[in-house]
């Protein structure tokens, strides 16, 4: 083995990100040929140098193709994206300094493990004994050290996610494009990695926009959550606003909250941990349809006998599907939307 | 990774038992034939005519220029068809369908006839204004002509399977347009032109009618050596030294091929073509485009708007008079039988050359194949490059040892009508291997072994993987086998029987006649070639195995 590919990873290397740019979208929209709506229309938005923001919709609202416009690898019809305040209408996507991390990796199937990850630094003129040096560095973040003369048919799912990482990370992209990086994994390994993810972000104090479709992923990655749907953006916020305080019915639905009631007075979002379950001998005003595990508690769905369902939260309970319940709702759980 | 058992190994060996046998019986066998006539006159070996030959200054420098002019030519098909793969790979445009079928055209027209419609463009009093004929540049434009659609559409296929985000991911990790293209995009396409290059190369190094026509008295190539020397002078013996070296140089540059491509084959993850063909947005996008089209307009339109317009220029004034005297047989004509006939003899003979070709040469495509996770046998490499060499082969030795071959018992075939689709199965095997052995090498073996695991029987995974995947492969392998038996004229001129003439041989008889009818009908059966062509390809091009993607 090369012995420079058993030393650690050296934080002050050649290539250490010299920081996070901060990232304005202004106005972009991009109509394409034979649609019948716009791609992106009138999209804005900002991140700060160095934050974590987490583009969420449904599949076709537009989150890949905003990234692709940052990217440039898709010209806009009009609007700006400026990165550190300078324009990057025109440049060419090899110019930006933006990495993209395809949302089925697109390693090249003709190069290894290393020939993936160096190819960046090839491109950026850097010289062997560097691009070995780096490659090692970078190999070593991503939790893969050593693996350089491996083939990337082989790999499996986790494997490319993170050689895919490693070769957008080599050549220490001003921004960091992330789209679904964790969607074709399995929910263990997911849950291993998100927190990883996140860590390697504010350590190397990257701007990054990843786009998920995943809440607790973009809980645990994201300073701030922008929603899409349609094209246009519905929500920018916190993550912990925004699932608190979901700006519409159609946001509380992409992000997947439950109890999304229609009632009389318009349509409202009840808490889960709001929604009071009593076993009914006999009588009731509902029968439990699911059980399920959530957390280290239950949650337990409810259907009630007016119609609708609603789901509770419960640390423990006794319950089984068919079994009739009383069910109330703490008002203080309710919320107008 | 551990090797897979093989119980396959057997059947893949049979699967090429049939086209090797046919390939002995209607190839080897022909060629031997005049070959001895040729080095054996009177039952003793005389090599004195290969020692001539391989002596003689002029003869050597005929091989010479054969053999770079087809270099030359080959590279400069490659350059000049990667844009349009690319084109036909990338984007969706209006026509795109007729334009991937019409690109054949050239390809299937006799030679004869592309001599006659280049000379419209540049020979003397061309339409281009520029006299060309006699130099070499006009058998390089001729060469581009004829080939440009080889190019295009092998490479083009291959195209559309690769990933665009592969560039796109190149795009930005710092890579230019071009450095994307050369660092990703072009070694994954690499099998695809090895397998076009050396389709062309076979074409331009044994190439005659069309250097007889527009190349003159000054550029000769080998094959119009073979030609004047078997039917002008009846020196048997130099004809076939020359027609051995020849040989001998195909089989190299094949083995050369070979090699090249078994080096470089790379597996790739198959995309439907619908998800990677795009409409061209902005103005570069567009620009690339609008040039592609312009370059084919020019390359290959103009030359065949000449034969349109001659078509229609009939001795009793413009109309249709040439076409309208299509179906009847004038007397002081040499053909014996109404032209339009014809067209049927061309189109059975194209179907029966066709489906002979594609069973065998798909029999032998996936013999060779191997299965993807091991390297192919040493027998298997053999067998892909010997099935290769009729291709390189001159079509007038093809033809004139089949003439001498199938003459007398045990196969007597002569007054046969199958001897002229046998023979253009000959000729068609290569290009369905060529076309069929990459599109399998790249199929992931995990999808069979996926399919297997799944309860699929080898068959079935035949069927429901194998198939499916290269079902674009294998139209365009059909298109082009029928594109060459339409087009065939070296070996049939040889083996039509006088009442049973194919489009070529029709259109070289009505050329070969005096007057201005002959002529012009020369051009109306031109025109009823291409126009089939388009439509059977176009036809060809649509059929696919029923609930497959377009891959």
């Amino acid at each position: 083995m090369d012995p420079e590919q058993t030393q650690p990873a050296d934080p002050t290397g050649p290539g250490q990100p010299p920081g996070g740019a901060s990232l304005d979208v202004e106005g972009v929209s991009v109509t394409f040929p034979d649609a019948s709506r716009p791609a992106l229309d009138d999209v804005d938005l900002r991140v700060a140098a160095g934050e974590v923001v987490s583009l969420l919709g449904p599949s076709g609202c537009g989150k890949t193709t905003l990234l692709r416009v940052v990217a440039g690898l898709t010209t806009v019809d009009r609007g700006a994206v400026r990165l550190d305040g300078a324009d990057l209408t025109g440049v060419p996507s090899h110019r930006r300094g933006v990495g993209l991390m395809f949302q089925d990796y697109a390693l090249f199937p003709h190069r290894d493990v290393g020939g993936n990850v160096e190819f960046g630094l090839r491109m950026a003129g850097m010289g062997q004994k560097a691009r070995v040096d780096r490659v090692a560095e970078v190999l070593e973040l991503v939790g893969l050290p050593g693996w350089e003369r491996r083939a990337v048919g082989p790999l499996s799912g986790g494997e490319r996610q993170r050689v895919a990482l490693a070769r957008a990370l080599a050549p220490s992209p001003r921004l960091l494009l992330l789209d679904e990086p964790l969607g074709a994994l399995d929910r263990s390994l997911r849950d291993r990695l998100v927190p990883e993810l996140g860590t390697l972000f504010r350590t190397l104090g990257l701007s990054v926009v990843h786009v998920t479709h995943d809440q607790t992923e973009a809980l645990a990655i994201a300073d701030r959550v922008v929603v899409m749907d349609h094209g246009v953006v519905v929500q920018d916020g916190p993550p912990v606003q925004v699932w608190a305080r979901p700006a519409s019915s159609l946001v509380a639905r992409i992000l997947g909250l439950p109890n999304i009631v229609d009632g009389p007075e318009g349509t409202e979002l009840v808490r889960p941990d709001a929604v009071r379950v009593r076993p009914a001998a006999a009588g009731g005003n509902a029968t439990v349809a699911a059980l399920g595990v959530e957390g280290t508690g239950w949650s337990v769905t409810v259907v009630l006998d007016e119609g609708g369902r609603l789901q509770a939260h419960l640390p423990a309970t006794e319950l089984t599907p068919g079994d009739r319940v009383d069910v109330t709702v703490d008002p203080a759980g309710r919320r107008r939307l | 990774m551990t090797t897979a058992p093989q119980p396959r190994r057997w059947w893949r060996a049979a699967l090429a038992v049939p086209p090797v046998a046919f390939l002995l019986v209607f190839f080897v066998w022909p060629v031997a034939a005049i070959l001895l006539k040729g080095l054996r006159p009177d039952g003793a070996w005389d090599l004195s005519a290969l020692g001539d030959v391989l002596t003689d200054p002029v003869i050597r420098r005929v091989a010479w220029f054969t053999l770079w002019q087809a270099v030359l030519s080959t590279a400069l098909c490659v350059v000049a068809g990667l844009p349009g793969a690319a084109l036909f790979a990338r984007f969706r445009f209006a026509g795109k369908r007729f334009l991937w079928a019409a690109l054949l055209v050239p390809f299937v027209l006799p030679t004869v006839v592309v001599g006659v419609a280049l000379l419209g463009v540049i020979g003397p009093n061309g339409v281009s204004g520029v006299d060309l004929s006699g130099t070499l540049w006009a058998v390089l434009v001729a060469h581009v002509f004829f080939n440009y659609a080889v190019v295009v559409r092998t490479v083009g296929g291959a195209w559309s399977t690769v990933d665009p985000r592969l560039e796109e991911a190149a795009r930005t990790l710092g890579a230019s347009p071009w450095r994307a293209f050369r660092e990703v995009t072009w070694p994954l396409l690499r099998p695809a032109v090895a397998a076009a290059s050396s389709i062309v190369f076979l074409f331009t190094f044994t190439s005659f009618g069309v250097v007889l026509v527009v190349g003159g008295v000054r550029q000769r190539t080998l094959e119009v050596e073979i030609y004047d020397q078997t039917a002008r002078f009846l020196h048997l013996d130099v004809a076939a030294a020359l027609a051995l070296v020849q040989l001998v140089v195909v089989v190299a540059a094949l083995a050369w091929f070979g090699r090249t491509q078994r080096r470089r084959a790379v597996v790739l993850d198959q995309r439907p073509a619908a998800e990677v063909a795009r409409r061209p947005r902005g103005w570069r996008e567009r620009a690339f485009v609008g040039t592609n089209l312009l370059f084919m307009a020019a390359l290959l339109g103009v030359p065949l708007a000449v034969l349109v317009v001659r078509s229609f220029d009939a001795p009793a004034g413009w109309g249709t008079g040439n076409y309208q005297a299509l179906d009847t047989a004038r007397r002081g004509s040499t053909s014996f039988v109404p032209p339009v006939e014809a067209i049927t003899n061309s189109l059975l003979f194209a179907l029966a050359a066709t489906v002979v070709a594609v069973v065998l040469g798909g029999c032998a495509a996936w013999a060779v194949a191997g299965s993807g996770r091991e390297p192919s046998p040493r027998w298997a490499r053999w067998t892909d490059t010997a099935l290769m060499v009729p291709l390189g082969t001159s079509a007038v030795t093809v033809g004139f040892g089949m003439f001498v071959a199938f003459g007398d018992p045990p196969l007597e075939l002569r007054s046969s009508v199958w001897l002229v689709p046998l023979a253009h199965a000959v000729v068609a095997i290569p290009f369905v291997i060529r076309l069929l052995v990459p599109a399998l090498r790249s199929i992931d073996p995990q999808l069979r072994e996926a399919a297997g695991v799944l309860g699929a029987s080898p068959w079935r995974v035949w069927r429901e993987v194998d198939l499916p995947v290269v079902s674009r492969a294998l139209a365009a392998a059909a298109g082009f086998a029928f594109a060459v038996s339409l087009g065939e004229f070296g070996a049939t001129v040889f083996l039509a029987r006088p009442e049973r003439p194919t489009l070529p041989v029709a259109i070289y008889r009505f050329l070969g006649q005096p007057g201005p009818l002959n002529f012009g009908q020369a051009m109306a059966l031109s025109v009823v070639l291409m126009a089939l062509t388009v439509i059977v390809i176009m036809a060809i091009d649509r059929l696919r195995p029923i609930g497959s993607a377009e891959f």
